[in-house]
């Protein structure tokens, strides 16, 4: 019975990851006459000196820094606003929750007029009569320092809902006694949140923190479609450079190399989340 | 942000939270409001008005750009090609996946637990990880550009196998035994009993292929090469790079792609929250 879906991960996830493993340390091309070789790590050594690479991990990484706390606290705040008895709740958590089913590939084409330069830009017009005429428009998705932070914010947009929906079954989880315990013992609001909803959040929180991480190393589909990678490597991604190599250019030894890579770090992620995990089995 | 306060609170912080609330949800349903009402506009007025509230009112509005799309590309072979292989995946995976979490929840055979250990551990494997070697293996096999390659790999899924046996260990097993003493064997235990009692199990899965497949960007942008099998993720990245780029045609594109998903969501909003809360998973 476990037969047909047993062989078919056996068949389209482990070998390919082996021969992924396998391929990296070959010179394989696509369509090369010329006969494949074993090269060792040289795929890795040569991706490792790539600044382009590396440019791509470290933007991999800022986008993580700022989009987990963000996004985290983001859909932290927006679930204790929804967990309230608020008129019109699952009006506000259905629109709320709408970018969630929405593909990357039209969020991202959707947000490109949003982002248009000049000031007729949704974005610029929003910022010029936020900040009084203060904000001189820009081309967002052309700017070295404003490209990322654009991704940023599309991303968040699209992903926060899904986060807020995990938090707010969290706090829906936590038994209304250990607020009424914690009033008792005279804790007032801010009190009550520190105390007993943080703490009792906690596994949530990491889960949240910790899918948003691996998603910030998968960045792809917005790159692609909005920046390809630019302006001058400034929104380049680990998976666009692995699809550039592999698929533009044909070179899948390079591009398996930098996969590896990828998988090393999710990884190195979903371990540190163990972790986080059993030290609070430890304590508590 | 105020903290909570379950069981009673001044009503002025209920009114602060609820136009907060409201400014909030302006804010975020925004891109989605200019996503339709540009779609109607027409194209040279897209981009001029995004940045006033005429981005938020088509005046004279018109389905012109629905024509156009329509004529311009092959908009609804996109559409076919993304529901029939989405509707694929779905339905084949129900059925492997189940079976698979069955019988390793319920049934005892040889090498049982180190094959769920084996897919307990694929879980953690982010496809972008194996992108490279299947694109590879796809196109010495010749089979790019085809339906197959964008269905048969993603029908298995270590995740849902995962989710169906969690979902069955938790089943009580006297409605199975019941059965059994019945004369009925296995196969017919889980169509018959089993999985009528799983189908939100059922649901949670069947959303989670259907988000992450019809969002699927990455593996058919490197298998498909014409608009034979291009399903609609792949297709509007292109024809957002068409020249001429008339907005008006793109956003209305747009709005074809996310009606079959957003529709689906108004209609099974319990299951697709609950499905998305307690997995908190997709793509």
């Amino acid at each position: 019975m476990a037969a047909p879906a047993v062989i078919g991960l056996a068949v389209f996830v482990a070998l390919p990851f082996l021969a992924a493993v396998v391929l990296s340390f070959t010179d394989e091309r696509l369509g090369s006459p010329l006969a494949t070789r074993l090269v060792g790590w040289e795929q890795y050594r040569r991706v490792l000196a790539d600044p382009l690479f590396r440019r791509a991990l470290l933007n991999n990484l800022y986008f993580a820094a700022v989009v987990v706390p963000v996004q985290t606290v983001a859909a932290l705040g927006l679930a204790l606003l929804l967990d309230r008895r608020l008129a019109g709740r699952a009006l506000f958590r259905t629109l709320f929750f709408l970018p969630v089913v929405f593909p990357m590939a039209l969020v991202a084409v959707m947000w490109v007029p949003i982002y248009a330069p000049g000031p007729d830009g949704a974005m610029n017009a929003m910022l010029v009569t936020a900040t009084g005429g203060g904000w001189s428009p820009r081309d967002f998705l052309h700017d070295p320092a404003w490209a990322m932070p654009a991704l940023m914010l599309l991303s968040v947009w699209q992903g926060v809902g899904l986060q807020m929906v995990v938090l707010l079954a969290g706090l829906q989880a936590i038994p209304g006694e250990l607020y009424e315990a914690a009033a008792v013992d005279g804790a007032g609001p801010w009190g009550r949140f520190w105390h007993v909803t943080l703490p009792e959040l906690r596994n949530p929180l990491i889960f949240v923190a910790v899918v948003t991480a691996i998603l910030a190393f998968r960045l792809f589909d917005q790159v692609r479609i909005m920046t390809r990678g630019g302006p001058n490597g400034a929104t380049t991604t680990v998976i666009f450079e692995a699809v550039a190599a592999a698929f533009d250019r044909q070179e899948v030894a390079r591009g398996a190399a930098m996969t590896a890579l990828f998988f090393c770090i999710v990884v190195a992620i979903t371990a540190a989340q163990r972790r986080l995990l059993r030290e609070r089995e430890g304590v508590g | 942000m105020n903290g909570k306060a379950k069981p009673r609170w001044p009503s002025w912080g209920a009114v602060a939270a609820w136009a907060l609330a409201c400014l909030l949800c302006l804010l975020y349903v925004a891109p989605v409001a200019m996503l339709v009402v540009g779609s109607l506009k027409p194209d040279a007025r897209v981009l001029v008005e995004a940045g006033s509230w005429r981005a938020f009112w088509a005046a004279g509005a018109s389905l012109a750009n629905y024509r156009d799309v329509f004529a311009r590309v092959d908009l609804g072979r996109f559409l076919l090609n993304s529901l029939f292989i989405t509707a694929s995946v779905v339905v084949l995976g129900l059925v492997a996946n189940s079976l698979a979490g069955y019988a390793f929840a319920r049934l005892a055979w040889r090498g049982r637990q180190w094959l769920f250990a084996g897919v307990a551990a694929l879980m953690v494997l982010p496809f972008e990880a194996i992108a490279v070697p299947l694109f590879y293996g796809a196109s010495l096999l010749g089979l790019r550009d085809t339906y197959t390659v964008q269905i048969v790999p993603f029908v298995a899924n270590g995740f849902a196998i995962y989710l169906f046996y969690s979902f069955f260990l938790g089943l009580p097993r006297e409605l199975e035994e019941a059965a059994r003493i019945d004369g009925a064997g296995t196969l017919r235990t889980f169509v018959t009993i089993v999985a009528p009692n799983a189908r939100p199990c059922f649901a949670t899965v069947a959303i989670l292929t259907f988000l992450t497949q019809w969002g699927s960007y990455l593996w058919p942008l490197l298998v498909t090469a014409g608009p034979r099998v291009r399903p609609l993720p792949v297709a509007i990245a292109a024809f957002y790079t068409l020249p001429p780029r008339q907005w008006g045609d793109i956003l209305a594109f747009g709005v074809v792609m996310a009606a079959p998903v957003v529709l689906l969501f108004l209609l099974f909003q319990r299951a697709f929250v609950r499905g998305v809360a307690t997995t908190g998973l997709k793509g």
